[in-house]
């Protein structure tokens, strides 16, 4: 056999000038208005309802909408009942991406008779529906949507629980009557500023209405600071809740004493200005990763399918993984990914298991043969005996793995705690010091002493510095999210910037899914007609290749599968060399056509396709000082050609899960800070143990929760793109930190030497603030740029 | 001074009824779907 050259092709991006009219996606020459029969169902489907007018309004990308299968689930039983006979639904829309979209979808069920109500969330891209009748509609309608063009799931627990957001409500709330206390109270304390001429018992007056205003709203809105202080505390750590916690609670105790002994001035708008302004940041905050999680939920509910069981009288019940028990019998359809552990009852079944291992062919199991989870069957329909429930089985032993790799991760201390951990007890000795200078060497009584006291603890606290961090973290998070970059953890920007070494998977992370046929020129005409034709009742993926190189093809009939071998029909066969009377060749992904045992066998060979962007990606992470390394499951002559390709110098091959998680434990102990890029459930354990992780768009559901960042858009150009902007990020979170202290040098002194009033407070706490949003804002703009 | 006797309490009593009036826009649920709301503005009712 001969070694061929180079078989990983770069992808050609289609090359096409045309449109299509309902999706937008490039048209195949000569195929009309439309890219498929899909898109032309949609289109006059929403023409028929007469709502044309979406075409107008709709701000969607191209591609983004062709219509889909509705995926196999029992929709009626997930139709609950409500009143007088109505049933309703909740479906998760992929594709809903503007205000177009949620229109087509509202309208297009309210044509429908019995459909009493439907409202779709844009935020939540939740749909939700109620109609008059037997829960059987639900499919109907589910269909209705999927085929407008709009991916349809279930809204599953996963969804729910991204969308349900109780902490970010409570934290709107605490915003509202931060808000309502800081400007009322400033209110009063402008009075007392203002009117220097003013009676004392007026003055006295409005310390007291300040303070009945601003006690209660204290309370309440501080309750998220006091909350993560007091957590922190437990955890034996001094974080930068606890400053503010300290600070807010300290200046309203110094104002109540003032009040009491009718002092100048109270600080009550010092300290409600103070809790709403670091509200704001902590709303911007979550809002911002909100959205990434929900996007991460809705990439993961497009996976989630159930399972057919085959009951005792051999009749099939479909249910949710969840349900299944140990010793039940699966009917695994052809294409159906396996959800659970188990062996293979009769019979023999070709599994892609590229994303349990990293195998890039699929391969043979025998009867009796252990059946992996999160493989895809290729062959026939088959039945699988269950050997573990999902509880203990494969994948929940790896999502346990992963949840104690991440409590690890956990650990990790952001960098405004890092700074927090030394600030804190420094201002917090300076203010004792100034009361206890003032108190005892001065000779003030101790109440007089408390005001400069607290004066210092508000100027330094740490207005700037609680929201220096934060604030970039918005911007960047936000500037990424357009980009396509979901990032799902609070320290994931921290950590990504600070990765030196990046270790890549090859099997559907570097290499796109499917293998694409290589041009042959010395092919006889007519022979990949003929092959696809023959090849259009396979799901093997390299069936599936050559009929995608020959779209033309027409099935042909009587075609008779013979497993883990080839295709037949007549004298006419189609598969691995030895079917096609060559034995003993071994040639990788190569098929091989003969018309019938006379004519010499005619040989397709297919390459894995690279990712277009896959080497630009490589080079970029190299011209940002990472080296590279690439661990995969596959066969070495692949991982070598790849990693060649790619200018990857440092390869292995055959690399089991456990190795993975190994060599990324081996790069840790060695003080390397690995980013780790994979998606398949054997990067799984190694993406949850890396400094920071990423998992391209596509990746198996694990590998997704175990990732930092989940790149939604297309390729891996997002992937250095998104270093850079993490590292302008830990720049500009350093900057606003340095800024904050310098702002304190000045401020310290005047406070300690008693020079501040409430009004110079405000305005120092104000403008740093400010400063500090707007250094943020710079980045966002950069890193759009 | 009079006059603060009635203004004072009026203007608390005015920014305690937009608190109110806030906490029941995030009870019902108004904040749930900005998006969506921004876009639905721009909906024509066929009613």
């Amino acid at each position: 056999m001969t070694m061929q050259p180079a078989t990983l092709t770069p992808a050609d991006p289609g090359l096409s000038a045309a449109a299509c009219a309902h999706c937008g996606a490039p048209v195949p020459p000569g195929a009309g208005r439309f890219c498929c029969a899909g898109c032309e169902g949609a289109a006059a489907l929403i023409s028929g309802l007469g709502l044309d007018a979406f075409y107008r309004r709709r701000e969607a990308a191209a591609g983004a909408q062709k219509p889909t299968e509705l995926p196999p689930v029992d929709w009626a039983a997930r139709a609950v009942p409500g009143r007088e006979g109505t049933h309703s639904l909740d479906l998760m829309l992929h594709g809903l991406t503007c205000g177009a979209c949620v229109w087509l979808v509202e309208q297009a069920l309210a044509a429908e008779p019995d459909v009493t109500r439907a409202r779709a969330s844009l935020t939540a891209r939740r749909l939700s529906i109620t109609w008059q009748g037997p829960a059987a509609r639900a499919e109907a309608l589910a269909l209705l949507v999927a085929r407008l063009g709009f991916q349809v799931a279930p809204w599953s627990a996963a969804c729910l629980k991204a969308a349900e957001d109780g902490e970010g409500r409570a934290l709107l709330r605490a915003l509202g009557i931060a808000a309502f206390g800081a400007t009322n109270v400033m209110m009063l304390s402008v009075a007392v500023w203002a009117g220097s001429d003013m009676g004392e018992a007026t003055r006295a007056l409005l310390h007291w209405l300040a303070a009945l205003v601003a006690l209660p709203v204290v309370l309440v809105a501080g309750l998220p600071f006091y909350r993560s202080a007091w957590a922190g505390l437990r955890a034996g750590r001094v974080n930068m809740d606890f400053a503010v916690s300290l600070g807010v609670l300290a200046t309203t105790a110094m104002s109540l004493s003032e009040a009491l002994r009718n002092g100048p001035y109270t600080w009550f708008d010092g300290a409600t200005a103070l809790l709403f302004l670091l509200l704001g940041g902590r709303v911007l905050d979550r809002a911002a990763r909100q959205r990434a999680r929900q996007a991460g939920a809705e990439l993961l509910a497009l996976q989630s399918a159930e399972v057919t069981r085959l009951a005792a009288d051999g009749r099939a019940e479909r249910l949710g993984a969840e349900a299944v028990r140990p010793g039940d019998r699966l009917l695994v359809a052809p294409g159906e990914r396996l959800a659970l552990d188990g062996v293979l009852e009769a019979g023999e079944a070709l599994l892609d298991t590229a994303s349990s291992t990293g195998e890039s062919l699929p391969r043979r199991f025998a009867a009796g043969e252990a059946l992996p989870a999160g493989a895809v069957n290729l062959g026939a329909a088959f039945t699988q005996l269950v050997t573990a429930a999902a509880s203990e089985g494969s994948l929940a032993q790896l999502a346990r793995l992963l949840s104690q790799a991440e409590q690890a991760r956990g650990r990790y201390v952001a960098i405004a705690d890092r700074a927090a951990a030394w600030y804190v007890p420094a201002v917090h000795a300076v203010a004792l010091a100034t009361f206890l200078g003032w108190w005892l060497w001065v000779g003030v009584s101790w109440q007089a002493a408390l005001v400069p006291a607290v004066a210092a603890l508000i100027v330094t606290c740490p207005c700037g510095l609680a929201i220096a961090v934060p604030a970039v973290q918005v911007v960047a998070v936000g500037a990424l999210f357009r980009r396509g970059v979901l990032v799902t953890s609070a320290t994931a920007l921290e950590r990504l910037a600070e990765c030196d070494h990046a270790v890549l998977d090859k099997t559907g992370t570097l290499t796109l899914g499917a293998p694409a046929l290589l041009p042959d020129p010395r092919r006889p005409a007519g022979a990949l007609a003929a092959a696809a034709a023959l090849a259009a009742s396979s799901r093997h993926p390299l069936a599936r290749a050559l009929l995608r190189a020959c779209p033309e093809a027409v099935p042909a009939m009587g075609v008779e599968e013979v497993p883990g071998a080839g295709l037949r029909r007549g004298r006419e066969r189609l598969g691995s060399a030895a079917f096609c009377g060559l034995p003993g060749r071994a040639d990788g992904l190569t098929l091989y056509w003969r018309k019938d045992e006379t004519a010499a066998p005619i040989a397709f060979r297919f390459a894995e396709r690279l990712r277009p962007d896959a080497a630009a990606a490589v080079a970029a992470l190299h011209q940002l000082g990472l080296t590279t390394e690439l661990l995969s499951g596959d066969a070495a002559p692949a991982v070598a050609e790849a990693a060649t390709l790619l200018g990857i110098p440092d390869w292995r091959a055959g690399v089991t899960p456990a190795g993975k998680a190994a060599r990324l434990t081996a790069l840790l102990a060695e003080g390397r800070k690995p980013l780790m890029l994979g998606d398949g459930l054997n990067d799984a354990a190694a993406l949850a143990l890396a400094h920071a992780s990423a998992s391209p768009a596509g990746a198996t559901d694990l590998a997704q929760t175990a990732a930092d960042l989940v790149l939604r858009a297309e390729g891996l150009a997002a992937l250095p793109a998104a270093i850079a902007t993490a590292r302008r990020a830990q720049a500009a979170a350093r900057q606003n930190i340095g800024f904050s202290l310098i702002y304190n040098l000045v401020a310290v002194p005047a406070a300690v030497l008693g020079l501040v009033t409430p009004l110079i407070a405000a305005l120092v706490m104000a403008s740093s603030s400010l400063i500090v949003i707007l250094n943020a804002l710079k980045l966002g703009r950069e890193a759009t740029r | 001074m009079n006059v603060l006797t009635v203004l004072v309490p009026l203007a608390l009593l005015l920014g305690l009824l937009a608190l109110i009036f806030y906490v029941w826009t995030l009870r019902t649920g108004q904040y749930d779907d900005p998006d969506g709301a921004a876009a639905r503005i721009l909906f024509d009712e066929k009613e």
